[in-house]
């Protein structure tokens, strides 16, 4: 065990979460506009990735595997599914949460429906699309271990080699990092949503 | 076929027996936090920090107290669940407004028939919630509970993904997720059914 095998895990380990909760919280603020608009479609979509999200993990890297192979991209396409309910969850709450009032006042004003978005909808869900992002966040770090079942790497990589070796030392080296990291995210997350939030906007948590 | 039917079933067993002394210690757990603040706080913490544990290695540490059993897929089962049934019951507990409390005392009920009659029927949806939200996670952990020795369809997932036997990591897969899926939307179906109040509000 040395501490260039820690770094290079927790590297990937990063990369591995990075990626999934960026295409995840790209994904799913965009669905969560869409379906803000479309009220009739929203309990379909969030009935389908709840589905998804139900689906035990193992399972779905093996359902992956004929198709995508093993390695970055099913993880990858695997947590990506996986952070979406929470983001969405909270965007479409978080949304309609927004005093219609304000709105109304917006349009008042002569801002079109693109500007309403971009200038008073989104800046008062923040808030809360940031604390599912959050939560989307904590539980791929930790989901992220098990993509070194199928080759992914990451932290699980040295969790495993102490199961295979029976070394706690080895064991400790992938969760404790992996821990620091969500606590860390964790505590990201809120002084981000304290310094965003403003007045009349979504709470955080 | 038979094959996967006991192994279902076995993956079933295991999922429930995890959750069954999650219930059984986390709603005594949530009534202390409900009814000591102190309490509240380290509870929450603890069980927070639990959940944040990486799955995987909870498991491996576990292996060297009990091994490689199903012991230890079933205690980090319980470990796992205690936080959604946990903060269930409080929420449960903190949602029943006061003045149903002053109805009940007002009616000259004490504090154990109060507890029975009133705040256990009532924190009901909220303590159904948490005991589906627990089982479906369960039952996605114990797939994992193949590296610790433990029985369920996570054992086909995983011969069939180090040997690349299509066919094999099927057998378990789809099974596993159809019981996550169904035990998910059972759950959905008993809560409305026991609640009617709950039919036509949205799910979120």
């Amino acid at each position: 065990m040395n501490a260039t095998l820690i770094l290079a895990a927790f590297w990937r380990h990063l990369e591995l979460c990075f990626l999934s909760v960026g295409l995840g919280t790209l994904t799913a603020v965009t669905l969560g506009v869409y379906l803000y608009y479309r009220p009739r479609a929203a309990s379909l979509w969030l009935g389908l990735t709840g589905a998804l999200q139900t689906i035990p993990s193992l399972a779905l890297y093996g359902l992956f595997l004929p198709v995508l192979g093993i390695g970055l991209l099913p993880a990858v396409t695997a947590l990506t599914l996986y952070s979406l309910t929470p983001i969405l969850r909270a965007t479409l709450v978080s949304l309609r949460e927004v005093d219609p009032t304000l709105t109304e006042a917006a349009r008042g004003m002569g801002m079109d429906r693109w500007q309403i978005l971009r200038r008073v909808l989104l800046p008062l869900a923040r808030p809360g699309i940031l604390s599912g992002i959050r939560m989307s966040t904590m539980y791929i770090i930790s989901w992220a271990t098990l993509a070194a079942f199928i080759g992914a790497g990451g932290l699980g990589d040295l969790v495993l080699g102490g199961i295979y070796n029976y070394d706690i030392r080895l064991i400790l080296a992938g969760a404790l990092p992996a821990v620091l990291l969500a606590f860390l995210c964790g505590a990201g997350f809120d002084r981000l949503a304290r310094r965003f939030s403003i007045p009349g906007g979504t709470p955080h948590e | 076929m038979n094959e996967i039917l006991t192994m279902t079933l076995q993956h079933l067993s295991l999922s429930l027996q995890g959750v069954f002394w999650a219930v059984l210690v986390g709603i005594p757990l949530g009534l202390a936090a409900y009814r000591r603040e102190r309490f509240r706080s380290v509870i929450f913490t603890v069980s927070e920090w639990l959940q944040i544990f990486p799955t995987l290695a909870l498991l491996a540490l576990l292996i060297f107290i009990w091994g490689l059993s199903d012991t230890t897929l079933i205690a980090a089962l319980f470990l796992y669940s205690l936080l959604p049934i946990v903060v269930a019951t409080h929420a449960g507990l903190t949602g029943i407004s006061p003045s149903i409390r002053e109805a009940a005392f007002g009616l000259g009920m004490n504090r154990r028939q109060f507890f029975w009659r009133v705040q256990l029927p009532l924190s009901l949806p909220h303590l159904l919630n948490g005991i589906r939200v627990a089982l479906v996670t369960a039952v996605g952990i114990t797939t994992v509970g193949v590296l610790v020795g433990a029985g369920g369809l996570g054992k086909p997932i995983w011969r069939g993904i180090q040997t690349q036997n299509t066919p094999m990591i099927l057998s378990g897969a789809l099974p596993a997720a159809a019981l996550a899926i169904g035990i998910d939307w059972a759950g959905q179906w008993l809560e409305k059914r026991i609640m009617p109040w709950k039919r036509n509000q949205e799910d979120f």
